[in-house]
């Protein structure tokens, strides 16, 4: 306690953080009183509309890493990061095309639900749970990174692992008392939450320090600056490379081979690489970015709540319209914070372009506007406090919907009474919470973007493909999708844990390795190039070679996954499968 | 496990029909959405100097990719909802008149 006294609080942003908490677990409360049986719990009652189920989806994926890691990117790399936000936003496209309303129409409770379902097979379910939790934690450790990062900027001096423990603890409280239909009405509002908190200061510090396109002219032109403009440090990027494609973030490892190759003919090839190499690793990320959207559990698992398909197709829409608008401001703090803050190159981490967010706002203090300053610097607190809590909230969902639906209700006890399965749920939010909240004191060091690529390209090359071919595909065999959905998802982790082994833990002969094949290690920090056309193959061949054991009433499946629900063939496969004592 | 009844709406015919329209659809949309992904940086890596041509402050990619492929996106969803509803609804009518007939 002595210690947060000590500290240096600027009162505005701490009472706007700690607002933006009372308020969520206000909510949560209230929601709780509303939330009844185990349909509410689990996917809201399926009665949340087009418009309340857009925020809270937009509310839920927008996480700490586009709130805060998408600026700092952009003000790292420039145009290149710049795929991140676009990709995450428009990922929704091929879940809208593809996936959103067969899958709404199958109604199942959950993903595992889905693949039980859909082949027959309770193995399966096995399988999926284990890769909804897998998926699940790794998202959710760059979301806690988020809490002990930002509360370490708001209170200084105290330790991460402290903001990782007080979020962890509020958001595990709020879930288990509310379930999905608590977290809905939460998640809706953090979505405005954090439109309101990334949009107002952008106008508000344009007015007063000039615009967007200003200061982003100011790089690389012949032209005196329109606008004021720092000097960059030696760590910055330089104007010509940050604005242009193909810049730092996607040619750090020919770089890297070529700070110690061998020979000026060596030098000479690997130069000759760099373009290609870097429009390799970008059309990997789109990849991994696009696809790892549509095969994200947390989010999937939120298209059972709405009412009927064409409400799930609506809503997929509106979402892309929300976050794709709160996608165009992110950047602009990037662009700013270059012209602005550039001392912020020189630190890395929490302390580095990842604050630049939080950071910008308090400039208005030196413009003769502190208490400005300081209100819109709590503002953005805010909005990164509803960042990573809301995420949290729809990923403890997720996988305690895993573990009491798919593990207690359907695998150990059977049997159980709708009161034992809401009991278990809460039990299950209070242990993947308390799971979720020890990963997170273990990733102080990996950066937030890191951990959420590495989370988008292990669902791209499993989740998704194993979603697109069973709505699409009537061959498909529950080996064909185990196999591919194994083997893309188990793929795509060993490349990426190679490269962490490297970066995080400093691993001398991988680095060596890395710096002698600098297209491997593309081809290792973004798998989804290959490890999504892998897992298909896999699905393809292994199908083909298990023909016989396709689901004898597919055709039943498939139509129930296409038919209008007009027709009423979910209701007659219904009464079918309980006919057979399923 | 007992196969579904033969009529109309069970039939194979309907549920090729039924996927094949889906499909064509989406495919057509994700085509649309899939050239802009894939031309963008293949036009950054062949007309450099194009693509940096200043727009207002912007060069262009930048105002391509960060501005105009929101909006872009969103046009291309709009056009398949209303397709998809409306194919939805010519699939229900055509199913109940096959089932009279």
């Amino acid at each position: 306690m002595n210690v947060l006294l000590a500290m240096t609080v600027d009162p505005w942003i701490a009472a706007l953080a700690l607002a933006t908490v009372a308020v969520t677990v206000a909510m949560g409360f209230w929601s709780a009183g509303k939330s009844k049986s185990a349909g509410d719990f689990f996917v809201a009652g399926r009665s949340v509309s087009v418009g309340w189920n857009a925020s809270a989806i937009s509310g839920e994926y927008l996480s700490a890493a586009s709130f805060m890691g998408v600026a700092g990117m952009v003000m790292l790399n420039g145009y290149d990061a710049l795929w991140y936000p676009v990709c995450y936003a428009c990922g929704y496209l091929f879940l809208l095309l593809f996936i959103a309303g067969p899958l709404r129409r199958f109604g199942a409770y959950t993903i595992p639900d889905f693949a039980e379902g859909r082949y027959d097979s309770p193995l399966f379910r096995k399988i999926a749970v284990c890769f909804v939790l897998f998926i699940g934690f790794f998202y959710t450790m760059p979301q806690m990174k988020g809490a002990g990062t930002t509360l370490a900027y708001i209170f200084p001096g105290l330790p991460y692992w402290a903001g990782v423990v007080v979020v962890g603890a509020v958001i595990t409280l709020n879930v288990s008392l509310g379930g999905m239909k608590g977290i809905t009405l939460v998640q809706a509002f953090q979505y405005w939450l954090k439109m309101f908190a990334i949009a107002l200061p952008v106008f508000v510090l344009a007015s007063v320090v000039g615009h967007y396109h200003e200061h982003l002219g100011a790089n690389a032109s012949a032209a005196p600056a329109a606008v004021e403009r720092k000097a960059l440090p030696g760590k910055a990027p330089g104007d010509a490379q940050w604005l242009a494609p193909f810049g730092s973030l996607t040619t750090k490892a020919v770089d890297n081979a070529l700070k110690s190759a061998p020979s000026p003919e060596a030098k000479a090839e690997l130069e000759a690489a760099r373009r290609p190499y870097s429009l390799l690793y970008t059309y990997s990320l789109i990849i991994a970015l696009v696809c790892g959207t549509a095969g994200l559990p947390h989010i999937l698992v939120r298209f059972y709540t709405n009412p009927d398909g064409v409400a799930a197709k609506r809503t997929t829409m509106w979402v892309m319209i929300l976050i794709g608008v709160f996608y165009v401001f992110p950047p602009v703090y990037g662009v700013l914070g270059r012209s602005l803050t550039p001392e912020l190159y020189d630190a890395v981490g929490a302390k580095g372009t990842d604050k630049v967010v939080l950071e910008l706002p308090t400039l208005l203090a030196g413009k003769d506007h502190p208490l400005l300053g300081s209100i819109l610097s709590g503002i953005t607190c805010a909005g990164a406090f509803a960042a990573f809590m809301s995420t949290f909230s729809g990923l403890l969902v997720s996988m305690t919907g895993a573990l009491a639906h798919d593990i207690y209700g359907r695998i150990l006890r059977p049997q159980s009474t709708p009161e034992q399965r809401l009991k278990a749920f809460k039990w299950s939010a209070v242990i993947v919470g308390g799971l979720a909240v020890a990963l997170g004191t273990q990733v102080e060091k990996p950066n937030i973007n890191f951990l959420v690529g590495q989370a988008f390209a292990i669902a791209a090359a499993s989740y998704f493909p194993l979603l697109f071919m069973s709505v699409w595909w009537r061959g498909m065999t529950m080996k064909g999708a185990a196999a591919g959905m194994l083997g893309g998802g188990l793929a795509a982790l060993a490349a990426i844990t190679l490269t962490t082994l490297s970066d995080v833990y400093s691993v001398k002969s991988l680095a060596d390795f890395w710096v002698a094949h600098p297209l491997l290690r593309i081809l290792c920090e973004q798998p989804a190039i290959w490890a999504v056309p892998l897992s298909i193959g896999l699905m393809i061949v292994v199908s083909k070679a298990t023909s016989a054991q396709v689901p004898a009433d597919v055709r039943m499946k498939m139509l129930v996954l296409h038919a209008p629900e007009a027709l009423g063939l979910k209701q007659e496969y219904i009464k079918e499968h309980e006919g057979l004592g399923h | 496990m007992k196969e579904p009844p033969t009529d109309h709406v069970h039939s194979d015919a309907f549920l090729a029909k039924l996927m094949r329209d889906q499909l064509k659809l989406s495919i057509a949309c994700a085509l649309c959405f899939a050239v802009a992904l894939i031309a963008l940086p293949l036009l950054n890596y062949w007309q450099p100097e194009l693509m940096a041509r200043r727009i207002g402050g912007f060069t262009l990619t930048w105002l391509i990719l960060g501005v105009l492929f929101f909006p872009f996106v969103w046009v291309i969803s709009y056009v398949f909802i209303r397709r998809s509803i409306a194919l939805e609804e010519a699939e229900a009518q055509a199913a109940k008149d096959g089932s009279r007939s």
